[in-house]
């Protein structure tokens, strides 16, 4: 049995994604930045119509129409489309491969009978296709090459064994070959597919190299080509379903225990580890429950992950008992397999438990750590990370006396560019005993920050007659005194 | 026979015992606890309210430890700060867990503080506004700088309730160099 092959190519796969998104009437394009200029990327057939073409500078496009809608085009989530489309396709054989960036093979040996044949599969593939509002064009051919040159060039379906015939009309662009050859075969006057297959393969190798002789001879299944299926992402997940209903605690956690060696076993063999996991439980009533816990590092050790499956578990209403239950790990990050060392990791890994368990209780972006930053104000001289995403690094110099505590600044009556010798601070009455300074700190320009309007600002070490050690500052352009941090 | 509980020495006559739950009061509670981190070595916990305006400054308190060793946790509430320090007391991952403290402290929650600090081996510091203690505390301290034309490092440190020894008061400053806590003057009554 000789193979077959379809070849799906979306023309307009972007615009129409676009426009089932929020559709427009009239002519539309979306435009990429590219080579300092708005060019357009995908159009409407509207758009088409009116003489646009893919590529085309915006200007010139509005000037030749002037009520073109656009926006801007996203090439990932048209690729994200496309593998979307391609597990679709898997309706019609389970053979579904990307073709570019916007087609798709399906290898339907042996399949298409399943809905009919072929005539009605490709029927029954427009008819959806068209329905969602993406233009398709479909050949189907004995070969991958032959298949995606009648998609883009011809029409219909060759029939087994008629390769060579179905081709020797359509243009050699439809060869799949990079443009610089295509134009060079056609300098020659080499137009048809037919003209090419009339000339000895040596001396076409020996001109164009080896890629025209062997897009030709995939073309016709002398050489072979395979469609290559998309792999089916992993999922680490299993689930139970059991005889008769629990409820207590201890047998959901048992229950659970089970599920997280398998999954932990797949994420082994994936080399990876879970960062969020999700376990559903499935009450007698059909109500469900669901567990999520975050985890402060990837892990796959089915022992330390349970304990921190505690506390929502036992959180959980069972109702009349819980008869299912299921454990995702939704988010899973890479984690190669690492030489232990016994001296450091097992603290690390205590540590890293400790910060999951409060995590589960406050929210893991509620328990962060201080990174050095670069900057000489003062609030800016260090940045605040979740610990669960940030390593310790840097390292820490006070070059200059800086205060224990820092708040927002709070202003004090005072005049002049010393101290003042007396003030009130928070309903206190402090004298200045000795004042150290002044240290001028100056603005970064180049940010924008509220507080830092009032310019400069000449920063006082004030240590109060009353104990009270206060970090004060003057800011000679719009005269003003602030404490903005306690010593000690 | 009974062992002696671990403690360190901070001060000469002053040993602080060590997984037990202390607090410490005073404009220069913040110092003290710097002080007793820096004697303790290994990660530790500051639990602060996300509320509260009074950050923590790394680049100030880079002289006293490395704020690498610095996990700061902003619960919202103080129940949710208290949960949090038991929860982290208990694991026994860290050495010192800080807690500032904005409300009064109720008996049972100093109580379950320090049964926590007990079970997990770890020592644990409230940060109290004045008065607000709990009687289950094992020391509190009442720390503020205090005003030397001289020096400008100086602090009065005093314990005001101490559950296995006596009360005393000292004068301390912070030595740079050596990262500890030295005496000035003997201790006075």
């Amino acid at each position: 049995m000789s193979k077959r092959v379809v070849s799906l190519w979306f023309p307009r796969l972007a615009s129409d994604r676009a426009l089932r998104v929020r559709p427009v009437s009239g002519p539309f394009a979306l435009t990429l930045h590219e080579r300092n200029t708005e060019r357009l990327y995908c159009l409407n057939s509207q758009a088409g119509a009116q003489g646009l073409s893919c590529g085309m500078g915006l200007a010139d496009a509005r000037a030749i129409c002037p009520d073109l809608q656009t926006r801007p085009a996203d090439p990932p989530a048209d690729a994200r489309f496309l593998r979307i489309l391609a597990r679709w396709a898997t309706r019609y054989c389970p053979w579904v491969g990307l073709d570019g960036r916007d087609g798709l093979s399906l290898d339907i040996t042996g399949s298409a009978h399943l809905v009919g044949g072929e005539a009605a599969l490709l029927d029954d593939l427009h008819m959806r296709l068209t329905r969602a509002g993406l233009h398709v064009r479909s050949g189907l051919a004995d070969t991958r090459g032959a298949a995606w040159a009648i998609a883009h060039y011809g029409k219909g379906i060759a029939p087994p064994g008629a390769a060579r015939s179905s081709l020797t009309d359509l243009p050699v662009s439809a060869l799949r070959l990079p443009e610089a050859t295509v134009i060079a075969l056609q300098r020659l006057g080499l137009r048809t597919i037919g003209e090419l297959l009339d000339l000895p393969r040596a001396s076409l190798t020996r001109r164009f190299g080896r890629d025209v002789v062997m897009r030709l001879e995939q073309a016709l299944g002398d050489q072979p080509e395979q469609v290559s299926p998309l792999p089916d992402p992993p999922r680490f997940a299993a689930q139970m379903t059991l005889p008769e209903p629990i409820g207590l605690t201890a047998d959901v956690m048992a229950g659970t225990g089970r599920l997280l060696e398998q999954v932990c076993t797949r994420l082994a063999e994936a080399e990876a580890g879970a960062r969020a996991l999700r376990l559903t439980l499935r009450r007698v009533d059909q109500a469900s429950c669901e567990v999520e816990l975050r985890l402060a590092r990837p892990l796959r050790d089915a022992r330390r992950i349970l304990p921190l499956f505690e506390r929502g578990v036992s959180a959980v209403d069972a109702g009349f008992g819980i008869d299912q239950l299921r454990l995702e790990a939704t988010r899973v990050d890479p984690l190669p397999a690492q030489q232990l060392s016994p001296l450091r990791s097992a603290d690390q890994d205590t540590l890293n438990d400790l910060i999951t368990r409060i995590g589960s209780r406050i929210g893991l972006d509620n328990i962060r750590r201080f990174l050095p930053a670069d900057s000489h104000i003062p609030e800016r001289a260090f940045l605040i990370a979740p610990a669960a995403y940030s390593d310790p690094s840097g390292s820490w110099v006070a070059l200059r006396p800086r205060p224990l505590r820092l708040f927002a600044p709070e202003p004090i009556a005072g005049q002049g560019p010393r101290p003042p010798r007396r003030f009130r601070w928070r309903r206190m009455s402090l004298s200045t005993g000795r004042a150290t300074g002044p240290e001028r700190i100056a603005p970064e320009w180049w940010l924008s920050d509220e507080s830092w309007r009032t310019g400069m600002r000449d920063y006082w070490q004030v240590e109060t007659r009353q104990g009270r050690r206060l970090w004060m500052y003057y800011t000679p352009q719009s005269p003003g005194w602030f404490v903005q941090g306690e010593f000690a | 026979m009974t062992r002696p509980d671990p403690h360190i020495t901070l001060l000469p006559g002053a040993p602080l015992r060590l997984a037990r739950c202390h607090e410490a009061e005073g404009p220069g509670a913040t110092g003290f606890a710097l002080a007793l981190a820096a004697m303790l070595d290994g990660p530790l916990l500051w639990i602060a309210q996300s509320w509260t305006p009074e950050q923590l400054n790394p680049v100030g308190i880079s002289r006293y430890i490395d704020p690498a060793r610095l996990l700061l946790v902003t619960p919202k509430d103080q129940d949710d700060a208290l949960a949090v320090a038991e929860d982290a007391l208990r694991a026994g991952a860290v050495r010192l867990v800080i807690v500032e403290v904005t409300k009064p402290l109720s008996l049972l929650a100093g109580r379950r503080l320090q049964l926590a600090a007990e079970a997990g081996r770890t020592t644990a510091l409230c940060l109290i506004p004045e008065g607000a203690g709990s009687n289950a505390a094992d020391t509190r301290w009442h720390c503020a700088p205090v005003f030397d034309p001289a020096d400008s490092t100086h602090a009065r440190w005093e314990i005001i309730k101490n559950k296995k020894g006596t009360l005393a008061a000292f004068t301390v400053h912070w030595d740079e160099q050596t990262r500890r806590i030295s005496l000035v003057s003997p201790p006075g009554q």
